[in-house]
C-alpha cells in the first residue's frame, strides 16, 4: 500500500512540476525564410514576433532557413527544445511543418500561406494580399503611359498567381489596353537578380514595376530608371521616394499576439485564418501625391469598399487566357477557387511555369 | 523586342555590369588557388566587403575610403583564414566553409544599423560619350571605375602568372611546395600573400554590389555569387581569361533569360533559369578540353597542407 502511495506521490510531484514548468517556460518559436533585415516579408514577421515578446511571452527565431530538408531539421529542433508554439512563415515549410507536427502532438504549429492541416495541432493563416494587388492594379492602370506593367514573380504557387490575376483584372477595368509582362526569378530573395529582372522589364517597355519578391532592389531600380513602382510586404517608400506609389504592408502582429496568448492559456484550437484589409492584416502605405488628388480619392474609396466587402477583387465575368469563363457574370470567386488558383486570367502574357 | 542595334548595346552594357563581382572574386580566388590554397570562404569575404564598404560610405561620406576600406576588410578576414590554415595548419575546406558562415553572420550583425539607408550615387565615367555613340557608347562608356578595373584584371592576372618571376614563384608553390621550399622560397609567406590578395578582391567584389550595382545594404545580399565565382575558377581550369569568359556567359545568360521572359518566349521558365549554370559549364568544359593545358594550369597541391620540417 505504501508502495502505491509513493508511486502516486512521485507522479503527483512530477505532474505538478511539469504543469508549473510549462506555464513559466512557455516559449514561441519562429522560422523565417529570409534575413530579418530584408525590409520585406521576413522583416514584417519579425515585427510580429517583437509584438509577441512585448506581450511578455518568450520567443526565439531562426532566420534564413531554406525551404526543404533544412526546414524540417530546424522545426524539429525548435519542437524538441521546448517550444510550445511554432510559427513557420513561408509556403515551402508546409510539408516539413506537418511532418514534425505528427511527431510532436503537444506542440502547436502555425503555418503561413499554406493549406495543409494534416494534424489537429496545425493551423494555417494567411492574408488576402490580393486585395492590396487590386488597388495596385487600379493605380497602375491609370498611371501607365506604355500600357505595360512589369511584374517580378518568385515561384508559381497560387499565392503569387492570385496576385498577378487580381492586379491585371483591376488594371483592365480602368484601362482595357493593359498588358502584364511577367518575369519569374525563382527566388524569394536575391537583390541582384531582382534588380536585373526589373531592368529587363523596363527595357521591354514596362513603366510600372511591381514584385512578389522580398527585397527593395526592384523599387530602387525603378527609381533610377524613372518609372513607377510599389513597395512589397513593408513600407519601402524611403528606398524610392519618387518612384513608389504605395506599398502593400503585411501586419502580422495582432494575429501573432492573439494566437500566442491563446496557446499559453490553453484556448488554442486548429483554424484556418484568411484576413485582409478589413481586419488590418493587409494595410496600404501612404499614397504618392504624384498620383494626383482625384486618383488618390478613388483608390481610397476602393480600399474602403474592398474592406467592407462591397467590392470583391475577383468579380465575374472573369476569363482565362483562352477565353474560357472562370467566374460567371455577377458572381465572385469563392475562397476555395482563390486558394487553388493556377491559371492566368485574360490579358496576362506568357505561360505559368509547370 | 526592339531588336535595334542601340538596344543590344545597352544589353551588353548591363551584362558587363552584372559580371563584375564574379570576375573580381574569381580572379582573386584564382591567385589563391594557384598558390595551392583552397579558400571556400569567398562568399563570406564578399559579404564582409559589402557591409564594410557600405558602412564606410555612410560614416565617412567618401566613396574612395569606402572602396579601399572594403578591400582592407577583405584582407583582414582572409588573414584569419591564412593564420588558421598556414600557421595552425587546419584543413582548408573546413576552415573556408567556417569563414563563409562567420562572414555572413558577422556582416548581418555589423549591418543592423545600416539597413534601410539609401545608397549614394556612384560616379560613372564618360557618361556623355555613352549617350552620343550608338551601340558602342553603352558598351564602352558610362561605367564605374571598378568595372574597368575588373575587365583589366584577368589580363593582368594572366600576365602576372605567365610572364613575371613572382608569378612563377606562386605557381611553383602551388604545384610543389616541397621543391619550392628546397629552392629557398618561403612557401608560407607566398601563400599568405596570395590569400590576402584573394581577400582584397573578394572584398572589392562585395563593395561593388553594395555601393554600385544595388547601392544599399541588405543582409545576405551577395546571395550565392561567391559560390558561383568558386565554381567558375574550377570550370575555367584556373585560367584567368577563361574566368572572364565564364563570368560573361553566366551574367549574359542570366540577363538574357530575364529579357526572353519579358518578351514572352514560349520556353519553359525553369529551363531558362537553369540555363546560365548549364551554358557556363558546357562552354567552359568545351573550351578547356585540352588535357595537357589543364595539367599545366592546375595547381597540383591544391588544398594540401604544407609545413616545413625544422
Amino acid at each position: 500500500m505504501y508502495k502505491n502511495f509513493f508511486k502516486y506521490l512521485i507522479s503527483a510531484i512530477f505532474l505538478l512540476g511539469f504543469s508549473v514548468n510549462s506555464n513559466a517556460d512557455f516559449k514561441v518559436g519562429f522560422v523565417y525564410v529570409g534575413p530579418t533585415g530584408d525590409h520585406g516579408w521576413t522583416f514584417q514577421h519579425h515585427e510580429g514576433r517583437n509584438a509577441v515578446e512585448a506581450a511578455g511571452i518568450k520567443t526565439t527565431f531562426v532566420e534564413s532557413v531554406p525551404e526543404g530538408a533544412d526546414a524540417e531539421r530546424v522545426i524539429r529542433q525548435l519542437a524538441q527544445s521546448g517550444h510550445d508554439l511554432i510559427f513557420t512563415t513561408s509556403f515551402g515549410y508546409m510539408d516539413p511543418t506537418n511532418k514534425v507536427a505528427k511527431d510532436f502532438p503537444n506542440v502547436k504549429f502555425e503555418h503561413a500561406t499554406g493549406y495543409k492541416r494534416e494534424h489537429s495541432n496545425v493551423s494555417t493563416y494567411s492574408a488576402r494580399f490580393y486585395e492590396g494587388r487590386t488597388l495596385l492594379g487600379h493605380i497602375a492602370g491609370k498611371m501607365t503611359k506604355t500600357n505595360t506593367i512589369g511584374y517580378i514573380a518568385s515561384f508559381p504557387i497560387p499565392e503569387v498567381i492570385r496576385g498577378i490575376n487580381a492586379m491585371t483584372l483591376a488594371a483592365q477595368k480602368v484601362n482595357p489596353n493593359i498588358k502584364t509582362k511577367i518575369v519569374w526569378v525563382f527566388t524569394w530573395y536575391d537583390p541582384g537578380k531582382e534588380a536585373e529582372a526589373a531592368q529587363a522589364l523596363i527595357d521591354q517597355g514596362a513603366d510600372v514595376i511591381m514584385q512578389h519578391t522580398d527585397s527593395t532592389a526592384p523599387v530602387q531600380t525603378a527609381e533610377k530608371a524613372g518609372v513607377w513602382s510599389f513597395g512589397q510586404a513593408s513600407d519601402m517608400q524611403r528606398f524610392a521616394p519618387k518612384s513608389i506609389l504605395t506599398s502593400i504592408i503585411d501586419d502580422w502582429a495582432p494575429y501573432y499576439v492573439e494566437r500566442a496568448i491563446a496557446a499559453r492559456d490553453g484556448t488554442w484550437s486548429q483554424q484556418d485564418t484568411w484576413h485582409g484589409l478589413k481586419e488590418g492584416m493587409v494595410a496600404m502605405g501612404p499614397y504618392n501625391s504624384a498620383m494626383g488628388a482625384d486618383l488618390v480619392k478613388e483608390v481610397e474609396q476602393l480600399q474602403k469598399d474592398l474592406a467592407s466587402g462591397k467590392v470583391h477583387s475577383f468579380t465575374g465575368p472573369i476569363y482565362d487566357q483562352k477565353g474560357n469563363i472562370l467566374v460567371a457574370e455577377g458572381k465572385v470567386a469563392d475562397d476555395g477557387m482563390l486558394a487553388g488558383m493556377s491559371v492566368y486570367v485574360k490579358g496576362v502574357e506568357g505561360d505559368i511555369p509547370k | 523586342m526592339s531588336l535595334d542595334i542601340s538596344f543590344i548595346g545597352i544589353l551588353i552594357g548591363s551584362i558587363m555590369a552584372s559580371s563584375v563581382p564574379l570576375i573580381l572574386a574569381a580572379s582573386g580566388e584564382l591567385i589563391t588557388e594557384r598558390s595551392g590554397v583552397l579558400n571556400l570562404g569567398v562568399e563570406g569575404m564578399m559579404i564582409i566587403g559589402a557591409i564594410s564598404g557600405f558602412a564606410l560610405m555612410v560614416i565617412t561620406d567618401n566613396l574612395f575610403i569606402a572602396i579601399v576600406g572594403s578591400m582592407f576588410s577583405g584582407v583582414i578576414i582572409s588573414l584569419i583564414f591564412g593564420f588558421l590554415t598556414q600557421s595552425l595548419l587546419t584543413n582548408h575546406v573546413a576552415t573556408g566553409l567556417a569563414l563563409t558562415i562567420f562572414g555572413i553572420g558577422l556582416s548581418a550583425m555589423l549591418g543592423k544599423n545600416f539597413v534601410g539607408i539609401p545608397g549614394k550615387e556612384f560616379p560613372i565615367l564618360f557618361s556623355s560619350l555613352r549617350e552620343s555613340i550608338p551601340f558602342f557608347g553603352p558598351i564602352l562608356f558610362g561605367h564605374s571605375i571598378v568595372l574597368y578595373f575588373a575587365f583589366a584584371l584577368p589580363f593582368l592576372t594572366n600576365y602576372f602568372l605567365k610572364k613575371t618571376k613572382l608569378g612563377l614563384v606562386v605557381r611553383a608553390v602551388g604545384d610543389s611546395p616541397v621543391s619550392a621550399s628546397n629552392q629557398g622560397i618561403n612557401v608560407t609567406l607566398v601563400r599568405y600573400c596570395c590569400i590576402l590578395y584573394g581577400g582584397a578582391m573578394c572584398g572589392l567584389a562585395g563593395a561593388y554590389l553594395s555601393l554600385i550595382y544595388t547601392p544599399q545594404w541588405i543582409e545576405n545580399m551577395t546571395a550565392g555569387r561567391g559560390w558561383i565565382a568558386l565554381a567558375l575558377v574550377v570550370f575555367a581550369t584556373w585560367s584567368p581569361i577563361k574566368v572572364l569568359i565564364g563570368a560573361l556567359i553566366f551574367g549574359g545568360i542570366t540577363i538574357l533569360q530575364l529579357h526572353m521572359q519579358a518578351i514572352g518566349f514560349r520556353i519553359p521558365v525553369q529551363f531558362l533559369s537553369a540555363l546560365p549554370y548549364l551554358m557556363t559549364i558546357i562552354v567552359l568544359v568545351v573550351i578547356s578540353r585540352d588535357s595537357r593545358k589543364i595539367k599545366l594550369n592546375t595547381p597540383s597541391s591544391l588544398g594540401r597542407i604544407f609545413y616545413k620540417e625544422k
